[in-house]
């Protein structure tokens, strides 16, 4: 351990960076090797704990809001339920202070078991090769010398010893900034700081303020009513004519009435929204313009026929009322028709595609506005895009820097350029073909050998691994009812049981998911975690490997990998105006986007044919020749 | 040879008579019968009326039994020794053709060329002299 220390503390620079504020490229290699303690014992203090929603709560905004801040990922501070993880860090890394936040409560100094996460993210290869460990945050037998999970034997700097490092809260603190980006390599100045204050108190504003305004026009609409059938009662009650049982039964229903409208009221509009949305929602917008107006009028209409001419007739009063409040009732019933039944029915085919890597999925939705389809497109994103990740991304951009590489390139207007110019062409720049084209004929080479070879590492890593957890298995079953009376040493409940066969499968786990690039998504606690699970729900080893074999969909994964207030909204047209045929917006997160392409479900005829039941007749047809 | 349901069917019909040849232990006349009650009419292709289940000769070997006594591909069969071929199966066709104990079958076939042949003699066309 001591040369990982001299190798952090000699990257001082670093410190003054952070003092400015600045993400550091990925490629800064030293800042990975930091030590746990005090990463996590500087973190605790101000990254902040994410508060787990059952979905995440999207923050959706459009690019004219934010030119420059759609990467912020540290804009959510304040608000609830979001995922981000602190200020510098991005969502692939914050796997790393998630466990720092999360571990920050125990007693982690002195730990001496412990593995640390490999960078995640990261471009280069060579990354690849580097000695990772993945820390067991919350192990009951962290204070105890036995290793939770051996060291990787074969990795270059085992993690054998980390007994004595120093407490340097100072280092970790500068340290912690650099805990990496993704293909991002963008300078903060504090100036996105301030504009991050301004942009969280209008988040918060505009996240309540439907609320508001639903609680207001709410309580006009329940006033209204009981205020036209007190205010007579009070002002003038000594000319009032008594009405019998006609308006006893119209007072009940006008209650009756009145709490079913409350109840609507608070089902339609007043329940936490799912999502913040860039525009206003023309269609409440017009709804609540359409009760105040009715209100309003009725208001005008009481007030000069009755209140001024001081109507006696009680009876009419209250029918009055009553009157008020079944158009109101009618109101939201039309309410209900444009804000919940419109878009259930289908009519559009949308097609997703994924930036990065190409994934493709079609959806139907029904008649959206464009922001609203873009909320419920984002909720299928999370359900069946598998997890979005970068490092599988770099052997193509690699291919691409090293063709960009081979090439020359001439600027045709320089003036004195002997190269031979085509009018045409102006500022292009042409390649040479000479050196450039042998490598190009072995690109695709490369590309065929390197896949096959990739292909037949992870099968057989995938072979030792799943032999490893089968026979991992083995080694504990359920206590049956015999064994009650074996050794007491041996019962354990499923959270011991779980730590003690995971380190025989820690090690081809980790290889594997290092081979298969996606060994950030998965910490050893979550392992550890779905390994008792699995325990506890009698799962076969194979349903056990199945959340490591394949990605799964991005809400299978801790909330830092959600990103959920990172989304923009591209789009040309108006994100209030509904979908139609061949709209086409785009989607963007920090390092990928989700272009979408509107079709129409097309206008089916279907004709009818009748067949009479009895009409179901058959001939044998066989025909065969023999020789006699 | 056509037929109408109900009333009986004429044919002119030839007499050939078959000597079964001895091959492998099998007695074999030398030729294939397609057709029968429970086949598709519609696939013979040697029928003019496509709805004839009748027992056709599809084949003869050359050199064989059969072409010696003069059956030619395309007949129709309507009796083998006796027993009427134009109402059966096509395993009862074969069944009356191949039994064991048998030598000789003596078959009644008609064809086309023959009622042909039968209506120009019996059409006076040239004036007699």
């Amino acid at each position: 351990m001591r040369e990982r220390l001299t190798a952090a503390a000699a990257a001082d620079p670093l410190t003054t960076r952070r003092k400015l504020g600045g993400i550091l490229h990925i490629s800064e290699t030293k800042v990975n090797v930091v030590s746990e303690a005090a990463l996590w014992g500087s973190c605790q203090s101000w990254i902040p704990e994410a508060c787990l929603y059952s979905n995440p709560f999207l923050l959706l905004s459009t690019a004219a809001n934010l030119p420059t801040l759609t990467r912020d990922s540290h804009s959510s501070a304040q608000s609830p339920g979001l995922s981000s993880v602190g200020m510098d860090t991005e969502s692939t890394h914050s796997g790393y202070s998630y466990h720092s936040s999360r571990s920050g409560r125990s007693n982690r100094h002195g730990d001496r078991s412990r593995e640390r996460h490999k960078a995640s993210s990261s471009k280069d290869s060579s990354r690849s090769e580097r000695s990772v460990v993945i820390n067991p945050p919350d192990t009951p037998s962290q204070d105890s010398p036995v290793h939770n999970g051996e060291p990787l034997p074969g990795e270059p700097t085992p993690a054998a010893d980390h007994g004595d490092e120093a407490q340097d809260d100072n280092w970790g603190e500068t340290t912690t900034a650099v805990t990496g980006t993704s293909e991002l390599s963008v300078s903060q100045e504090e100036v996105v700081g301030l504009g991050k204050e301004i942009q969280d108190r209008t988040h918060n504003f505009r996240r309540y303020l439907p609320l508001a305004v639903g609680i207001c026009v709410g309580l006009l609409v329940l006033a209204t009513p009981l205020v036209f059938l007190l205010l007579p009662t009070v002002m003038w009650s000594d000319r009032l004519q008594a009405c019998g049982a006609a308006c006893e039964g119209l007072f009940l229903s006008i209650s009756f009435k009145l709490l079913i409208l409350l109840v609507a009221i608070w089902a339609l509009f007043l329940r936490p929204g799912r999502a913040c949305l860039p525009r206003v929602c023309v269609y409440r917008a017009f709804l609540i313009t359409l009760t105040l107006l009715l209100t309003m009028s009725y208001w005008l209409f009481y007030g000069v026929r009755i209140l001024d001419a001081q109507d006696e007739d009680y009876h009419g009063i209250v029918q009055f009322a009553v009157s008020l409040v079944d158009s109101q009732l009618f109101v939201h019933y039309l309410a209900v028709v444009l804000l919940e039944l419109r878009h259930l029915h289908p009519c559009y085919s949308v097609c997703v595609i994924r930036s990065t890597d190409g994934e493709t999925c079609h959806y139907n939705i029904g008649q959206l506005s464009i922001q609203r389809a873009a909320l419920s497109i984002l909720e299928y994103y999370y359900r069946d895009f598998p997890l979005h990740n970068p490092a599988l991304l770099s052997a193509s951009k690699h291919r691409a820097a090293k063709h960009l590489a081979g090439l020359k390139v001439y600027n045709v207007d320089a003036p004195g350029s002997t190269a031979a110019a085509q009018p045409s062409n102006g500022n292009q720049s042409r390649p040479m073909v000479t050196p450039a084209g042998k490598r190009k004929d072995n690109a695709h080479n490369e590309l065929y050998y390197e896949e096959a070879d990739y292909e037949r590492r992870v099968r057989k890593r995938r072979a030792r691994l799943v032999v490893a957890v089968e026979e991992a298995f083995t080694h504990v079953r359920r206590m049956k009812k015999e064994d009650e009376n074996s050794t007491p040493s041996d019962i354990m409940d499923v959270r011991e049981a779980a730590l003690a066969i995971f380190p025989s499968m820690a090690r081809a786990l980790q290889k594997y998911l290092r081979t298969t690039r996606r060994q950030h998504c998965h910490s050893m606690e979550s392992i550890q975690k779905h390994l008792a699970f699995c325990l506890v729900n009698n799962m076969s080893p194979k349903a056990f490997l199945e959340a490591y074999l394949a990605p799964g969909p991005t809400l299978q994964y801790g909330p830092e990998r959600w990103m959920a207030d990172q989304w923009t909204l591209v789009s040309e047209a108006s994100v209030t105006s509904g979908i139609k045929e061949g709209t086409e917006f785009l989607l963007r997160c920090l390092d990928f986007s989700l272009a979408v392409t509107v079709k129409g479900i097309p206008y089916i005829r279907l004709t009818e044919e009748y067949i009479d039941p009895k009409s179901h007749k058959f001939l044998l047809l066989l025909q065969s020749e023999t020789s006699v | 040879m056509s037929f109408i349901p109900g009333q009986p069917v004429t044919a002119v019909v030839e007499r050939i008579e078959i000597q079964k040849l001895r091959q492998d232990g099998n007695l074999i006349l030398g030729f294939s019968i397609g057709g029968g009650i429970d086949q598709d009419p519609g696939q013979n292709p040697f029928s003019e009326d496509k709805t004839d289940k009748g027992i056709y000769v599809t084949r003869t070997s050359p050199g064989g039994p059969a072409e010696a006594a003069g059956l030619k591909v395309g007949d129709k069969i309507m009796q083998v020794n006796g027993w009427d071929m134009t109402m059966v199966t096509h395993d009862q066709a074969r069944k009356k053709l191949t039994k064991k104990n048998e030598d000789v079958v003596r078959l009644l076939v008609t064809r086309k060329s023959l009622e042909d042949a039968v209506k120009k003699s019996m059409n006076p066309c040239y004036p007699r002299p």
